[in-house]
């Protein structure tokens, strides 16, 4: 195996971990502050991508397909979270999750009504397009590093946002102690319902990156909510900076898998989330006891 | 009045000639016998959601398993029709009790996801063991196998024949579970759903208790998978996909999670619904989605909690307008 075989996979490993990341920090962003599981965010990241691909293949710009896939799911998002989520607060913590459940399939099936149930051809725009020679050993895709690139300053952006802005301040302390926030004056539903939508925004990014690199279907969304699952857990759920660390891993053990032992790709990272779990119930920065 | 009582005494017998009567007044008996196998899946599923509160989305790792065990005996090991189900039946117990294993311990909303997980790593197994599993293609050509009971040999190739057979595994595991439910043990379960932190004060080992029950569960299911995979003489990768999960979760919460008919009547309205609804249009999810969204916020309890809801809100206005 040569040594520039095994860095461009983990360069490939560094851009699929990245999907993981996105996607897992619209769950954990959710989760923390609404203790909401949102097992319709598969289907979130699938909308995405048809949005941006819709877009791109309408308008012929990729860069416009960027901006509208997010403000398509979070719009869609701020929906859900108002019209079926929020009825359910206060009632057993599988409620949510059930009612999203059965949400993803009536996603899916809007989104066969009007592609079909084929696959989607998507290409990155030509600007993207070309190998990017690195170190001067290997040639990598553009279009990887982009996403590399984009997701890096996506999470540079939250960070900013959640901890120099006062809205930041207010969601870091709901994560806390909601009912305190609530004493000191600030309506928490406004709160819990922006966050909802930001949460499906990040999904939407993760779809339409996601589209050139992996192919566009309507069940796109069923083995990527397992997957993100499984990088939310490890983790530790409701921690943004678990999430990070834990999407990278998931993404680099499937990746380095896939060179050397090909048919435990699908396999791994459930491999590795018994392992953490093992070592540490809780998952890397998670808190025990957490909304058990 | 007379009749509601003696109905209330003995529940379970009036399930049992309702079956009786039921492959009768579906538009066909295939149909009939696909809703009581899943309703099975369903009753096994309803041991850890409705009697225990643990919401698993795993219990396809047990009746896909149970489902390729069952194919595997009889294709590799044994012509013998018992042999299979005792397989699958075995097979579903064994594999929630390594998953147990691996996610008893945690609860609520982290089991669900820990069980989803493990479930997936079950399906890829099975998917890249090809030799063994078929992989892609599936466990095909299950053949057709004579029932041979105290020397007498009875074949169940009709669809009627079928049905009964399947329902005789059915009245079995309702006695059975009725039994398991009744006794100490499942009043245990029951203390551990409603408060486990007292459960566990009173000395009992919860995350044990919960493990049992998430065996016994895991066998139902697992019975169930042996018996679809005689019905389709087929086993699909996709019985193990964590969609199959969710169907069984689905079947469940829309029957009603409280009783032992609850999870047959969901499985009886989602299978006609969709044998229904899949000749009118193939975007047929796209309805049991919604109907299981607005059961999620109007009618948490189910069809048939919703029934009973209903019925015992007008015997208490009686009582009451009678007592005034």
């Amino acid at each position: 195996m040569s040594v520039t075989a095994i860095a461009m996979q983990l360069f490939t490993g560094l851009s699929l971990g990245m999907l993981y990341v996105l996607l897992a920090l619209g769950l954990s962003i959710i989760f923390g502050l609404l203790t909401v599981v949102n097992f319709s965010h598969g289907a979130m990241f699938m909308w995405g991508a048809y949005a941006g691909v819709a877009t791109a293949s309408f308008t012929g710009n990729f860069w416009l397909a960027l901006v509208v896939s997010p403000l398509v799911t979070g719009a869609y998002g701020l929906f859900v979270e108002r019209a079926l989520v929020r009825p359910l607060y206060g009632r057993d913590l599988n409620y949510p999750l059930l009612l999203t459940f059965g949400l993803q399939y009536v996603m899916i099936e809007i989104v066969r009504i009007f592609w079909g149930t084929s696959d989607l051809a998507f290409s990155a725009p030509e600007v993207l397009n070309f190998p990017v020679g690195l170190f001067g050993i290997f040639y990598f895709p553009s279009y990887r590093l982009f996403v590399i690139g984009v997701t890096g300053l996506i999470c540079l952006i939250l960070w900013l946002f959640l901890e120099k802005t006062n809205l930041g301040l207010v969601i870091r302390a709901g994560t806390r102690d909601p009912l305190m926030v609530r004493a000191l004056g600030i309506d928490m539903g406004k709160i819990w319902w922006f966050v909802f939508g930001m949460g499906s925004a990040l999904a939407g990014i993760a779809g339409i990156l996601a589209a050139p690199i992996r192919s566009v279907f309507p069940e796109m969304g069923l083995a990527m909510l397992v997957e993100s699952f499984v990088v939310v857990v490890v983790g530790g759920m409701g921690s943004l900076k678990g999430a990070i660390l834990s999407g990278i891993i998931m993404g680099e053990a499937s990746a380095l898998t896939t060179l050397f032992y090909p048919q435990m790709a699908d396999i791994v990272i459930f491999l590795v989330m018994a392992v953490v779990l093992l070592i540490r119930p809780s998952g890397l920065f998670g808190k025990s006891g957490l909304l058990e | 009045m007379a009749f509601r009582k003696t109905v209330s005494k003995y529940p379970l017998s009036f399930i049992f000639l309702f079956f009786i009567v039921f492959p009768f007044i579906v538009p066909y008996k295939a149909l009939a016998t696909r809703i009581i196998i899943w309703g099975l899946f369903a009753l096994g599923y309803n041991v850890c959601l409705g009697y225990t509160g643990m919401l698993s989305f795993g219990h396809a790792a047990f009746f896909g398993s149970g489902a390729y065990a069952a194919g595997l005996v009889l294709l590799r090991v044994s012509q013998n029709i018992w042999f299979g189900l005792l397989g699958g039946l075995l097979m579903g117990a064994v594999t929630a009790f390594i998953l147990g294993y691996m996610s008893i311990k945690r609860r609520g909303i982290y089991f669900a996801m820990l069980t989803l997980a493990f479930a997936q790593l079950v399906y890829f197994i099975a998917f890249q063991w090809a030799g063994l599993t078929g992989g892609d293609n599936g466990l095909r050509n299950i053949p057709p196998l004579p029932v041979s009971l105290l020397g007498l040999t009875i074949h169940i190739e009709s669809p009627l024949r079928f049905y009964f057979f399947v329902l005789v595994f059915v009245i079995l595991s309702l006695f059975a579970l009725n039994r398991i439910l009744q006794s100490p043990f499942g009043h245990v379960l029951k203390a551990v759903r409603e408060n486990d932190h007292r459960a566990r004060s009173c000395g009992y080992e919860t995350s044990n208790v919960r493990w049992l029950a998430f065996i016994i569960s895991g066998a139902i299911s697992g019975l169930a998978g042996a018996l679809y995979a005689l019905y389709l003489h087929f086993v699909g990768i996709e019985s193990l996909y964590w969609t199959t999960s969710g169907q069984v979760v689905m079947m469940t919460l829309l029957g009603g999670m409280g009783s032992f008919i609850g999870p047959f009547i969901g499985a009886g309205v989602f299978l006609y619904l969709e044998d229904v609804l899949s000749t009118v249009t193939e975007h047929w999810m796209i309805f049991l989605g919604g109907i299981f969204i607005l059961c999620v916020l109007f009618f948490p309890t189910g069809v048939w909690g919703t029934i009973q809801e209903i019925v015992s809100r007008k015997r208490t206005t009686v009582k009451q307008e009678r007592d005034a």
